[in-house]
Parts: structure tokens; sequence; C-alpha cells
């Protein structure tokens, strides 16, 4: 069946959950940011018992409501695409994602649901304490449900915790903290959601921003700035952290994705980080145009090999290491990974013949091969190098990564210093008034966005042809039905998506244009 | 009982009241309703089977259609 399968099903397939994922994280990240950031607002109000800041609180609270609204259910069609494009995958990885996203939903559907409707319709109703704990338990309930979707990701990105049953075709998993807790899930979490607090203060302090340039809600603009630009602050610091973190979690489980976001083709001890480059327009290797040379690039020595393995002297594998193998670093070229994933899809065929068959003894014998700790080890982990027919498939594309990459850095590193140009501003007491700044701080919202989704593009582009890192690739883990169904339901859903961003935009405008003291009410 | 049924009477009137005195949230209520409407009675019934559930009755069928498309021939 992968022989005769159409790559193009492949590439629409994937096509289409990027534009989903993509459009789904445009709403995810201000509600996790700015859930917290309304806390904080109304924890102050209640402390300082001042209506200026549950003015403020209910203001921000309204934008929220209107992005969640938005935004919810709209992770759910990417559940719909596992059970119809993705059907080989969505049986593979069996309970593995069933556990996290059921907790997941468990965890939205009580804690969000229930404590939302506090937060909105409580404020008359219930005492001050009770609300502000509502407040709080919403922010903490949807970053607790988006831990559990990330573990889920994670996962695909490093498979850990599981053990594959050829009876079933799926895995299963053996240890829940392994999956729960692995490195990988805990790095991509604190990073994602650090991330989407500078989002989120970004997105504050820009509104806020407009309504000074317009001259009208003065007071509540700088308190909002004052809230956002130490959280802000605070958030993109750890940001550069957890960055660091996860930096380090892809440079040894993902050697393929690492190389490719720096443009490393052949490794090197002591490696250099490249701060800024570009790439020609020619390639590097004429069979691959993954590969372009560089034609202008700023290289810090040695910081590359430090970021990936605390070691300033530390071998770095390129490209063409993890493709040729390198017997000094004890790296396996592709051709014997293929070699021994072949041997493990041949393994399984073995099996599911006797199985078919009825010959109980072989089966058992084949499974208890299949299943032990050395072939494991030695073929299984490969297993999804046997779909593989040429080793250029492994490689990414290496300028999306390499730019994605250094244009997340890059904005991260100004939303830094942005945050700490606003607080200077507001230590010194010196007019936010000036308009360039004004217009910066408008303008940096869609560089946060642009930000957040680099960040994915490196996530996922990265690890390309993985669905399942090692174990599955996109062209096996595809369900085999009519591309151009693909094709509709592509165009279909960016209809959809973008219908649904013009109404969160223009919602959004409209009451941002109302004002705190609003036209209808907070509700 | 009757602190209980209070309880829950309280709570169905705090929704209910909630959901009366609502301005912009009616419109962000219609709008996650005729979204969800196009999620799960357009595009989930007409465009998203799925697929092993439809085209298979037990769990052992599915498995072994996977297995089976796991292990066709590849390209050796």
């Amino acid at each position: 069946m992968i022989d005769n399968l159409d790559m193009s099903l492949v590439d629409w397939s994937r096509a289409q959950f990027a534009l989903t994922a993509m459009y789904h994280w445009i709403f995810v990240p201000l509600t996790l940011g700015l859930s917290f950031i309304i806390a904080i607002m109304e924890t102050i109000y209640v402390r300082t018992g001042k209506e200026e800041w549950k003015t403020t609180t209910k203001f921000w609270m309204k934008l929220f409501g209107i992005n969640f609204a938005i935004g919810v259910a709209t992770g759910i069609i990417l559940e719909f695409e596992f059970g119809t494009n993705w059907s080989n995958y969505s049986w593979f990885v069996g309970d593995i994602f069933g556990a996290p996203l059921a907790i997941e939903g468990i965890m939205a559907f009580f804690m969000e649901t229930t404590f939302i409707a506090v937060m909105f319709f409580g404020w008359k109703k219930v005492s001050k304490k009770f609300h502000l704990i509502s407040t709080w338990l919403v922010a903490i309930g949807s970053n607790l449900s988006a831990y559990w979707i990330l573990v889920a990701n994670a996962w695909m990105q490093q498979p850990v915790g599981v053990t594959f049953n050829p009876e079933t075709a799926r895995n299963e998993m053996t240890n829940f903290w392994d999956v729960a807790l692995s490195p990988m899930a805990v790095n991509k979490f604190l990073h994602t959601i650090s991330s989407s607090y500078v989002l989120a203060a970004i997105f504050v302090v820009g509104v806020s921003a407009w309504y000074i340039m317009k001259k009208r809600d003065l007071a509540f603009a700088r308190k909002s700035i004052i809230v956002a630009a130490i959280f802000g602050f605070l958030t993109s610091v750890y940001t550069i952290f957890s960055g660091d973190g996860s930096a380090r979690q892809v440079a040894s489980a993902q050697p393929m994705k690492f190389a490719a976001l720096e443009g490393l083709y052949k490794g090197q001890e002591g490696a250099g980080l490249i701060a800024f480059g570009f790439f020609s327009t020619s390639e590097s290797d004429p069979e691959n145009e993954n590969l372009k040379d560089f034609t202008l690039k700023l290289e810090i020595p040695n910081v590359l090999s430090y970021m990936a393995f605390l070691d300033w002297d530390a071998f770095v594998p390129g490209v063409k290491d993890l493709i040729d193998g390198n017997k000094k670093h004890n790296i396996l070229s592709a051709e014997e990974k293929i070699r021994r994933g072949k041997i493990a899809i041949a393994k399984l065929r073995e099996f599911k013949e006797a199985k078919k068959s009825g010959n109980k003894e072989l089966e058992t014998t084949l499974k208890n091969e299949f299943t032990s700790d050395a072939f494991q080890k030695e073929y299984f982990r490969y297993f999804g190098y046997g779909y593989i027919t040429n080793t250029d498939q492994l490689i990414p594309h290496v300028p999306l990564m390499f730019y994605s990459f250094h244009l997340m850095v890059a904005l991260g590193g100004y939303f830094l210093l942005f945050f700490v140009y606003v607080l200077y501003l507001i230590i010194r007491k010196k007019a936010i008034e000036k308009r360039w700044f004004l217009r910066l701080a408008i303008w940096t919202i869609p560089l946060a966005y642009l930000a957040s989704q680099a960040g994915w593009v490196v996530a996922e582009v990265g690890r390309q042809p993985w669905v399942i890192q090692d174990l599955m690739p996109t062209m096996a883990a595809v369900s085999r039905i009519s591309t151009g169904a693909v094709q509709v339901t592509f165009w279909l859903f960016a209809v959809v998506f973008t219908t649904l961003l013009i109404a969160e935009v223009r919602i959004m405008v409209k009451q941002i244009g109302f004002g705190p003291k609003g036209k209808g009410g907070n509700k | 009982m009757a602190g209980k049924k209070n309880l829950f009477v309280r709570i169905f009137k705090f929704y209910v009241e909630g959901f009366r005195s609502m301005t912009l949230g009616k419109t962000l209520w219609a709008i996650i309703l005729l979204k969800l409407f196009i999620m799960f009675f357009v595009l989930k019934l007409f465009f998203f089977p799925n697929i092993l559930k439809t085209n298979f009755e037990t769990d052992e069928e599915r498995g072994d259609h996977v297995l089976e498309n796991l292990t066709s021939k590849t390209n050796e």
C-alpha cells in the first residue's frame, strides 16, 4: 500500500493539519497569557479595593472572553483529522494520545467552564474572594489543559514510556509518569506557556498604547501597561531560559532538527552559533534542494556546542553526519537505520502472517522476539526508517527551519528589550506618550504572533519526515483517502477559520473602541 | 436534602440570570453554537468520518488493517 502512495495526499494532509493547527494557535496563546494578567489585575483590585482596577480587570476579561469564545473548540478539528486523515497514526499511538487528551478534556470542561461562568456572571453574586479564586482557577485550568496537549505533542517528538504490541498494532503505555513528565514535555510546556505570556503582555501594552495615542482612558491604559510590562519582562526573561532548555532537549532527542535550525551541515567540536545568516539560492548538495549554502553569516564560536551540551567543545552532529554516519562519535548512518527499520517491519510482517495462518506457536515466538529488549533497542527503535526510500527524505527544509528559528529568537530578544524600555519609562516616570513608541507598541502585537507561529514551525517542520520521531513517518501515518477530499476540506477550513478570525478581530476592535467603561456592560 | 436542593436551584438561577443579562455574550454564544454546528453536523458528519471506526466493527479488525498497512511491501 505504501509503495502505491500518492505523495500529494501526504502533502495535502500535512498542509491541512498545519493550516488547522496554525489557526488554532492564533487563539490559544492569548487565552493562556491574558488569563494570568487578568488574575493579577483582579488581585490588585481585591487588595486595594480601588474600583478602577475592577474596571480594568473587567475590560481585559471581556477581550479574553471574545478570544476564548472564538477560539474554543477549534482544536477539536485536529482530532477529527487524526481519525480521518491519519488513521494509521491514530491507531498506532494507542492510548498515549487518549490519556492526556482525556485528562485535558475533563480539566478543560470542569475547571474552565465552571469557573469561567463565575468569572463572567459572578461579579455581583459571589464574594470578592471567591470571584478572585475563580479567575485564578481559570488561568491555572487553561494552562494545565495546555500541559496535557503538549504532553501528547512531546511524545511524538520523543516517544517514551511505551511498548509496541504487535498483536494489536498499538503502542501501550508502560509508565504514565514517563510520558507525563518526560523532559521533552516539561520543556515544551514551559517554553510554550512562557512565550504565550509574553504575547499576551505585548497585546495588553499594544492595545493600551492605542488608548494613549487617542488620548483617552489614560489612567486605565497606564495601569494596564504597568502590569503587562512587569509580567512581560519577567516572562520574557524566563522564555529565554525555557527556550535554552528546549534547545538542549532537541539537540539530544532530535539531532537532525537541531542541525537544520542552525544550518549545520558538517558536525564540529566547539561548533559556533550562527547569530545571523542568509542562504544563497544555490544548493550545497546538488541532489538535495533543502541544503543551501550561506552567502552571509555571523558566527559566534563554540556557543552552539555549549547551547546543545553545556560544553564549549562538545561535538554537535551536522546534517551530513546524521546521514552518512560518524564512527568516531558513534552515529549510525541513515542507510544503516533504514536497514534496521526494514528488519523490524519484516519481523512484524512475519508475525502478521503467522497470526493469519493460525500458527499459534510461531506467533508467540515471533511476538517474544519482537518485544524483546534487544530487538526493541537494536531494530524497533528505527522502525520508521524502514519506510524511507531516499535518505534525503530525512532532512527537513533547512532554510525554512533556520529562518523560522532565528526570527523567533530575534523577536524574543526584541520583546525583552521592548519591555525593558517600557519599564525604564515607568520607573523614571518618563512620559509613555511618545508617538513613535506608541506606534511601535501597537505594531509589536503582530510580531508577537509571528514569533509564536515561527516557534511551532521550528517544532513541527523540524521533525519531518516524522509524525512520531524515528517510529512513523508521515507517509506511513496517512490514511488512504482521496487527495481531492483533503483538498476540499483544506479550502473549507481556510474559509471557516478565516471567517472566525475576521469575526474575532472585528468584535475585539469594536469593544476596544468602546473602551473600559464600555457600551453594553462587561458581560 | 432541602439545603442540597436549594444549592442546585441557586446554581441553576445563577446560570439563567447570567445568560439573561448577557449583552456581548449573546453574540459570542451565537458564534460558538454556529461554529459547533458547522464542526459537528457538517464537517464531522460529511467530511471527517473516523475511517477505522466506520469501516471495521471490532478493534481486532482495526488492528489487523493497520498491521496490514504497516507491513505491506514498502520499497524492498
